[in-house]
């Protein structure tokens, strides 16, 4: 585990944040982090506070749960509500609100969801429950498909028929591409996510550079990888270059992992998938496939998720396109806080808001 | 003797007199016990009387390092220990689910013997329930302890004064990692042990040789290191600042949380300390701690500053972070 400590050493951080403060110029560069593990990493890191004045780090729209829409948290508690279902979750949606509900507020009052760890124990689950169809809630992005894939897969040959999947799942890259659009965003380069990349290559990433002029910069999750990625972006804004590198190559590659590519496209279909706060973005959704229909939630139930755009004082759209920041938002720390949160981004221990109320970042 | 726990064994009668005479008082036998009156007469005890309660529902019950009969004994002594008295004599309240293996049970009472007897504590009274099956979960247990500190100066919050060090007394997470690990839905193989283990015999004997200097102790179980400095803080009414790179973690306990998402500083200890100890004796303090094995790995983490009360952090990057309260459990990340 020394490798990691070579990413967390005090003195070369030091030396990259003068070099980033050095390369900045005059006004702060905009530079947007995709991921929610990189917001978390940068506020835990105290980083931004670092970079003020040479870099403001924008807070993009890659955590999971901010980014699931209301709608589909109604449809999954009316799964259990009305359809009886069992439901399997990752313990990150629970607190996230639909319209007037949360899964954690439903189980108190008798519905029953687990909290699963793996795609796969909700398929032991409804193995180990034949009388009773578990759903399992598949949030997530390139990262999660493969497991809840591989889950659904794995359902199929064992001939677990009580077991379905509600599909939330998302691809980052189209998502990027709106926001490098947005001319209200006006990012200056993307510092792009370490575990999504490892599955989908960072060539992935290569349209958006190209057709935006917009740097790309592969990054991992410790403080150092954060601080070079930073500084890569930087010295290709310098000269005048947009193009995709990779700062995490120990890990992550150019063309990513094969297998869990195939996987992916063996299960799921790209759609049109709505985003909370964003709206929806053409071919940024995956959706189960017709041959495994039977373990799609949505058709086994004939109770598709219906998006519609929030209509709330909440910020949070803004606060995950980059428009504004969350000390920004009217509601942020006031009458949204963690305990008693307004919109996702307060709810999940990835989402900007938290990050920021929690770090003081 | 049955092999299982049945709902007869709850009830008062004969069953129930030979599960309390046969297995219980079997591996419990001392002198304070064994009469089995309905209080244990403990005698007379000399000094301030320090008494404090708590409640085991650890699943599973038996996990890498420990096992919920050893938390029940530690975890009443530490809380005794970190208000600088002596554990002198505890109960032993047993919730018994209707079909729990009488093995299980005599497990879990003799890991608690073995823990009393290294943490030199009579267990001086019991009490022993049976639900039916499904309204528990196995086994259940609460205690309470009497413990009895000298007179004279004892640790507390308005102690703590700018300048002092914050000690912690070994790695965070150790016990609640390798619960996570025993409950099986974690794919994870990593060699992780519960912390597990009496305090007494570690802080005790520092008091008198660091009077006055150790300012204030806590045990950082539930919420981990990160809560308890918080509770400090504002009990102290300081203003703690931690430095990221001196926080001790096992290196297969942050591996499990990188994956996982955790911070260790949130995740429970049943076997370390955190103290509050004056600028000019720390050091020393450190040394002898760590000629004890329970505090082996003992080290400075941070320091008393000026100012309300409040966490902050200096972190890796050279930066300095709010460190707060968490809101609920700590719970998996999605990617």
């Amino acid at each position: 585990m020394k490798y990691i400590d070579d990413f967390r050493d005090p003195a070369t951080a030091k030396a990259l944040v003068e070099r980033i403060r050095r390369d900045a110029g005059d006004a702060p560069v905009r530079l947007m982090e995709v991921c929610g593990t990189h917001t978390v990493a940068i506020a835990r890191g105290g980083i931004r506070p670092l970079l003020s004045g040479a870099v403001t780090m924008l807070s993009g729209p890659g955590c999971p749960v901010c980014v699931t829409p209301d709608g589909y948290i109604d449809a999954a508690i009316a799964l259990g509500r009305e359809r009886g279902a069992l439901l399997a979750s990752f313990g990150d949606m629970l607190r996230v609100p639909g319209k007037s509900s949360s899964l954690e507020k439903e189980k108190g009052n008798g519905l029953e969801v687990r909290v699963v760890y793996s795609p796969l124990d909700a398929v032991a689950l409804a193995a180990a429950t034949p009388d009773r169809e578990v759903v399992f809630l598949g949030v997530g992005f390139e990262t999660t498909a493969p497991a809840i894939g591989g889950a659904i897969r794995t359902a199929a040959k064992r001939g677990v028929g009580n077991f379905s999947v509600l599909s939330s799942v998302r691809t980052i890259p189209e998502a990027m591409g709106v926001l490098a659009a947005d001319p209200e965003v006006r990012i200056e380069g993307f510092l792009c996510p370490a575990h999504v990349t490892v599955v989908i290559g960072s060539d992935a990433y290569r349209p958006v550079a190209r057709r935006y002029g917009i740097p790309c910069v592969v990054a991992g999750f410790e403080p150092l990888d954060i601080l070079l990625g930073i500084s890569m972006l930087l010295r290709q804004k310098r000269e005048g270059v947009a193009r995709v590198e990779n700062e995490y190559s120990r890990v992550a590659t150019s063309t990513g992992n094969r297998k869990a590519q195939d996987l992916i496209r063996d299960v799921f279909v790209p759609c049109d998938t709505g985003w909370r706060g964003i709206g929806v973005i053409r071919g940024s959704g995956l959706r189960i496939a017709d041959r495994y229909a039977s373990f799609d939630a949505e058709v086994k139930f004939d109770a598709p998720v219906v998006f519609a755009p929030e209509a709330s004082a909440c910020r949070c759209g803004d606060v995950l396109k980059g428009k504004i920041l969350p000390v920004d938002c009217p509601l942020f720390g006031k009458a949204c806080v963690p305990e008693e949160p307004y919109g996702p981004c307060m709810v999940s221990g990835e989402g900007t808001c938290a990050a920021f109320f929690k770090y003081g970042a | 003797m049955h092999d299982r726990i049945l709902l007869s064994h709850g009830e008062g009668g004969k069953r129930t007199r030979d599960l309390i005479a046969r297995v219980i008082a079997r591996h419990f036998d001392n002198p304070v016990l064994s009469p089995l009156f309905d209080a244990g007469l403990l005698g007379r005890i000399g000094g301030e009387i320090a008494f404090t309660t708590d409640g085991y529902v650890v699943t599973p019950p038996f996990f890498p390092g420990g096992d919920i009969g050893r938390l029940a004994v530690c975890g009443t002594v530490n809380d005794l220990a970190v208000c600088g008295a002596k554990a002198v004599a505890i109960s032993c309240g047993l919730i018994l689910e209707e079909g729990l293996p009488m093995d299980t049970l005599e497990r879990a009472l003799a890991a608690m013997r073995d823990a009393a007897k290294e943490a030199e504590v009579t267990i001086a009274c019991g009490d022993t329930k049976v639900v039916e099956r499904g309204k528990g979960d196995g086994i259940f247990i609460t205690t309470a302890g009497v413990g009895v500190s000298a007179d004279g100066w004892r640790p507390a919050p308005s102690g703590v004064r700018p300048g002092d060090r914050i000690v912690l007394t070994g790695t965070m997470g150790d016990h609640q990692v390798a619960v996570l690990i025993a409950r099986r839905n974690l794919a994870l193989d990593a060699p992780v042990l519960s912390d597990v283990a009496p305090l007494g015999g570690l802080l005790l004997p520092l008091l008198p040789r660091f009077t006055g200097k150790v300012r204030f102790m806590r045990d950082p179980t539930r919420g981990g290191v990160g809560v308890t400095l918080n509770e400090m803080a504002s009990a102290a009414n300081a203003r703690f600042v931690l430095d990221e790179a001196r926080l001790p973690v096992r290196e297969s306990v942050r591996g499990v949380c990188e994956i996982l998402g955790f911070d260790p500083l949130y995740l429970a200890n049943e076997g370390k300390a955190v103290l509050i100890v004056a600028g000019d004796a720390a050091e020393a303090l450190v040394a002898a701690l760590r000629e004890h094995p329970y505090g082996r790995e003992a080290t400075i983490i941070g320091e008393v500053r000026e100012g309300g009360g409040g966490v902050r952090m200096r972190t890796l990057a050279g930066g300095v972070r709010a460190v707060d309260y968490p809101v609920g459990d700590q719970l998996p990340r999605i990617c």
